[in-house]
């Protein structure tokens, strides 16, 4: 080993600490990149095989009923390789814990043989046996909600008749990922139910014997789907159909599909972020580090060592610390990734997970890291190579500090000397003053962010149920009911107030741009769901019209007074052309609005309206939920307070719960920078603490420049972390909102508060370690060396 | 010496200033001098009169304002960094004024640092050996004594078996004894090995031991003389 080598160790076993800090802010920046990146490409991929494994159907064809010699007809569609037609109904549940009873949906299995569009993924038990009538598949999180074991019945109420099931197997399939209850837009275990059975007896059950009411299609790999579904919507039309949609319609497919991309834009704007503020500490602490080395430089160069052989020892020195970090960041990334993956596998309920390392981000995280590291080094080594050995190998840079503010009297009244230091260190190196106070400021501006985002989600939560969704429950009817039931429900003891409304499928089309969606018909002026704007206040239902959710607006590229084509997909089935008339902010889902009277206008079937929204005396719930349970014509009862609780969980275990992976490692890498700039400090300013020292100032007055230096730069930093992390904000909650929901940035004066407190607690936690070091400090061997 | 006599180095108007406006320094005010090759010359001068300024200028360690530096009839001061690099590396060792040791090397560590890069370099412990240093030379720099780092210094810029050697105060921190040694140690180097030496010092008593003795004021040389007879180290009065 050469001599230049064994410097090299020596040198970074000195500076261990900080070689490790500086490798431990650049590891988790490119663990956060890798971590993601991991993450997302592992998502896809397992999605992907999910849904080709156990083939979901490329295209759904809801009707109310067709022959199944319809499906011969379907299968000629050019581009259709295998159609098959199911029966889809409902079946009330009756739950021993449940208030209402939960309303799970029957799909049928083919009488023989394997499903060969949508299979299931059988967890436990075994399939139905053929010609068993009871036999059923039950769905894996509901069974797992309510601890139903394989073996176990359930009861069903069909018919207002009790009928007991058994569940010979739980299961779970692509096309139930999501657990959303139909109409609603958070997944709920413990209410999202599906039950399988043999296409016979659901028919039975339905009364549709030898139809089927849901054709399902795969397609050819080139097959043109906006022209297949016109012409599936032409067959199916005589026979109800209610519009054919492709599986990226399909709700849960939909659902994982904006959760998985709002963790790619996530995983596009959050690493990028945490990897920059690592490489640009990196940058600043290695141009420090290399300056603090300039006398030994020119001593180097006056035993005759060129430029590029020194170059080359501290390329290897900056390569080592910036390469080890990228490197224990890429491994920690791929665990913490594989981690991450695992509980995001539970959530979304995919059966198997295939885990994929994201190597491009490794190649990046490690570039990044050498880059930012060498281009530190390399710009100040260029400017020490400049110099002539003599000027270089002088003690230090020489402090020119003639041209630095002389102090006045006042001054030196005001001031003591080691004072005067401080502020003239601090002067004369204003950019490095300024680069240490932006490494700060930046670091702090991470935390900001991510303590915002916290904010921003509870904003949401709160939004949505507090100032949206005022309601208690939402009450949905077997079918539409005359309007009069409001006035009934009234009647009930404890309810407060009883909001109708009317949902109606439609699809929205603006010449190519389509949506499926739900139209709520409501009152003029909501008290309960309400539509909100910007500003979060109610706007009214206007009576002609249609009020739009910020987001479908964006995607059909419309705005306020623009015409859209609305096809009705139930009754009479009625097309119109329509403006809109409002856009409507909202956190969770897309709805669309309009006036419940005009709806029912359009329809054509009378004051008819398809639920309600309830508001109750909570001490009288029960009672309430009773009644409701035995009236006839009601299907189901959401509560709120269910929903709301379901939501925040969602939050808390899914996209949502990398903010406080996220969170923690901004917390970590601002300490990293604080901790490497005291340092580093301490690096340059060691000698003169020492010649403080041997003139006889006391350690505490000598730390007292060092780290009176230091917790300047950090009061410094402090308001700058917080604009910068003001508008972080903003990006990272935009970052974070999907098509589902919305994050609205949320930056309050916690946010502020806490990261200010955090860079405090970290220059106080640091300048102790640093005061250690001060208080160590060899005062004959620091004057020798000189 | 027969033949005529070979330079070493040739200066020309050799000029350096240091800043400009109010706080300009002139360190050195036009130094005409040639000194011949394998000598033992020593510069005297009261403090700040530019000694090492003209030192490091020879070495390549720093460049002139203006003027001339020849080494060997080669002009040092036009040399780009490459050559310059080279000449520093292959003909010319420095003992500084400040010991100048890195500190994260030991001893033996801090001579092969030298001896790595040299064309015919001495082995490092041989050189450890000449000053006397055998025993301490796994040591660190913080572990040892003024006269020792300056003997490891001394070491390390006679290792690579240098044409000239420039010693900056090489003995003004040391006692006299301590003092001795090292110049009996330069001056066997430069009568065994026919390696120049210049050396600036405080100890007038040192010229004794010279060829020729360079005597500096404010920026430049007042008289140069000869001496006759030199003195051994050893006779030195202190
Ligand atoms: N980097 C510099 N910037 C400004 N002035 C300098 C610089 N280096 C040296 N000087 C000045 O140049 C003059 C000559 O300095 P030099 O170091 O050559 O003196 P010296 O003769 O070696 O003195 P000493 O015997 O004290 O070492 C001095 O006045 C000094 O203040
Ligand atoms: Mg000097």
């Amino acid at each position: 080993m050469s001599s230049l080598d064994r410097k090299l160790f020596r040198d970074l076993r000195r500076m261990k600490w900080q070689a490790i800090a500086i490798g431990l802010v650049m590891a988790l920046g490119v663990m956060v990149l890798v971590m993601m990146d991991g993450l997302v490409v592992s998502l896809e991929e397992t999605k992907k095989s999910y849904y080709e494994d156990y083939k979901l159907a490329d295209i759904f064809a809801p009707t109310q009923a067709a022959q199944s010699q319809v499906l011969v007809e379907l299968a000629k569609i050019d581009g259709v390789e295998n159609v098959q037609g199911r029966v889809r109904g409902s079946i009330l549940i009756d739950m021993p814990n449940s208030k209402t009873g939960v309303l799970a949906q029957a799909l049928s299995l083919p009488n023989q043989g394997k499903a060969q569009i949508n299979d299931v993924f059988l967890s436990a038990g075994r399939m139905i046996a053929p010609d068993v009538a009871n036999e059923i598949l039950l769905l894996n999180s509901f069974a797992d909600a309510h601890n139903i074991k394989v073996g176990e019945a359930i009861t069903a109420i069909i018919g207002g008749q009790k009928q007991q099931f058994n569940v010979v197997g739980v299961a779970q399939a692509p096309e139930f990922l999501f657990a959303a209850m139909p109409g609603e837009l958070l997944p709920d275990d413990t209410r999202f139910a599906v039950i399988w059975m043999q296409q016979r007896y659901l028919e039975d059950i339905t009364g549709l014997a030898g139809k089927f009411n849901e054709a399902i299609f795969l397609l050819d790999d080139d097959a043109d789907t906006t022209n297949i579904l016109t012409k599936i919507d032409d067959i199916l039309d005589p026979h109800g159909g209610y519009g054919a949609y492709g599986v990226e319609d399909l709700v849960s497919n939909r659902f994982i599909s904006e959760e998985i991309k709002g963790a790619k834009a996530s995983a596009q704007a959050l690493p990028p972020l945490f990897l920059g503020i690592a490489a640009f500490l990196i940058f600043i602490v290695i141009s420090r580090i290399i300056q603090a080395e300039r006398q030994q430089i020119g001593l180097l160069k006056a035993f005759g060592y060129s430029s590029a052989e020194i170059g080359r020892h501290y390329l290897k020195f900056i390569i080592i610390i910036a390469l080890g970090g990228a490197i224990l960041g890429s491994v920690a990334g791929v665990y913490g990734g594989l981690e991450l993956a695992g509980v995001y596998q539970i959530y979304y309920k995919f059966p198997f997970l295939e885990f994929r390392v994201d190597y491009q981000a490794i190649f990046i995280g490690n570039l990044v890291s050498v880059v930012a590291a060498t281009i530190g080094g390399s710009y100040i080594l260029k400017n020490i190579f400049k110099l002539n050995p003599a000027v270089a190998m002088h003690a230090a840079t020489p402090p020119d500090f003639s041209k630095s503010i002389r102090f006045g009297s006042w001054a030196k009244r005001l001031f003591n000397q080691p004072s005067r230091m401080i502020i003239r260190t601090l002067l004369r190196h204003p950019i490095r003053a300024l680069g240490a106070m932006i490494a700060i400021a930046s670091g702090m501006s991470l935390s900001v962010a991510m303590i915002s985002l916290m904010a921003s989600f509870d904003k949401s939560i709160e939004m949505s149920f507090e100032v949206i969704d005022r309601s208690d429950a939402m009450v949905n009817f077997v079918q539409p009911m005359p309007i009069d039931v409001v006035a009934e429900l009234s009647k009930i003891a404890g309810i407060e107030l009883v909001e109708p409304f009317r949902a109606v499928p439609a699809i929205l089309q603006n010449g190519q741009l389509t949506h499926k969606s739900l139209i709520s018909g409501l009152v003029a002026a909501p008290e309960l769901n309400r539509a909100v704007n910007v500003e979060f206040e109610a706007i009214p239902i206007v009576e002609t019209g249609i009020i739009l959710a910020s987001a479908l607006a964006e995607k059909l590229q419309v705005g306020v007074g623009d015409d859209l084509t609305l096809k009705i997909r139930s009754g009479a089935r009625p097309t119109l052309n329509i403006k809109v008339a409002a856009i409507t902010e909202t956190l969770v889902g897309s709805p669309v609005y309009m006036r419940l009277a005009s709806l029912n206008k359009i329809l054509d079937q009378g004051e008819l309206i398809s639920g309600v929204y309830i508001k109750m005396d909570k001490s009288q719930q029960a009672a309430i939920y009773d009644e409701l349970k035995s009236t006839p014509y009601i299907l189901a009862v959401s509560i709120t307070a269910d929903a709301k609780a379901a939501f925040k969980k969602i939050m808390d275990t899914g996209a949502g719960a990398v903010r406080y992976v996220m969170a923690i490692i901004a917390f970590v890498i601002t300490f990293g920078i604080v901790f490497n700039s005291a340092k580093i400090a301490f690096a340059e300013g060691g000698r003169d603490l020492a010649c403080l020292r041997s003139i006889g100032y006391t350690k505490g007055e000598a730390a007292y420049v060092l780290l009176g230096e230091l917790a300047i730069v950090t009061l410094v930093s402090l308001p700058i972390g917080c604009v910068l992390g003001y508008y972080l904000s903003f990006a990272t909650a935009t970052a974070f909102s999907t098509d589902l929901y919305k994050i609205p940035a949320e930056v309050n004066f916690e946010s502020f508060f806490l990261a200010s407190l955090a860079v405090v607690v970290a220059t106080i936690v640091s300048g102790w370690l640093v005061k250690r070091n001060i208080d160590k400090i060899d005062l004959v061997s620091v004057l020798k060396s000189e | 010496m027969s033949g005529e006599t070979k330079f070493a180095f040739r200066t020309e108007n050799l000029v350096k200033t240091y800043g400009q406006g109010d706080g300009q320094v002139d360190a050195l005010r036009g130094v005409n001098v040639e000194i011949p090759a394998k000598e033992f010359v020593v510069l005297l001068g009261p403090s700040g009169s530019g000694k090492s300024t003209l030192l490091n200028i020879l070495g390549g360690l720093d460049k002139p304002t203006s003027g001339k530096v020849y080494f060997n009839d080669i002009e040092v001061s036009a040399m780009k960094d490459k050559a310059m690099t080279k000449y520093r590396r292959h003909n010319v060792g420095f003992i500084f004024q400040q010991y100048n040791l890195l500190p994260s090397l030991t001893a033996l560590e801090n001579v092969e640092l030298v001896t790595e890069i040299a064309k015919q370099p001495l082995p490092a412990k041989q050189a450890l050996e000449m000053v006397g240093l055998t025993d301490r030379m796994n040591h660190f720099p913080s572990q040892m004594s003024g006269g020792e780092l300056q003997r490891v210094a001394i070491a390390r810029a006679i290792a690579k078996q240098p044409s000239v050697l420039f010693c900056d105060e090489p003995t003004g921190a040391l006692d006299s004894q301590t003092g001795r040694t090292i110049l009996n140690i330069l001056q066997d180097i430069n009568e065994n090995l026919g390696t120049s030496i210049i050396i600036v010092t405080h100890a007038v008593a040192t010229a004794a031991m010279a060829d020729r003795v360079i005597n500096f004021a404010d920026g430049n040389i007042v008289d140069i003389r000869t001496n006759a007879h030199k003195a051994k180290a050893d006779e030195i009065e202190w």
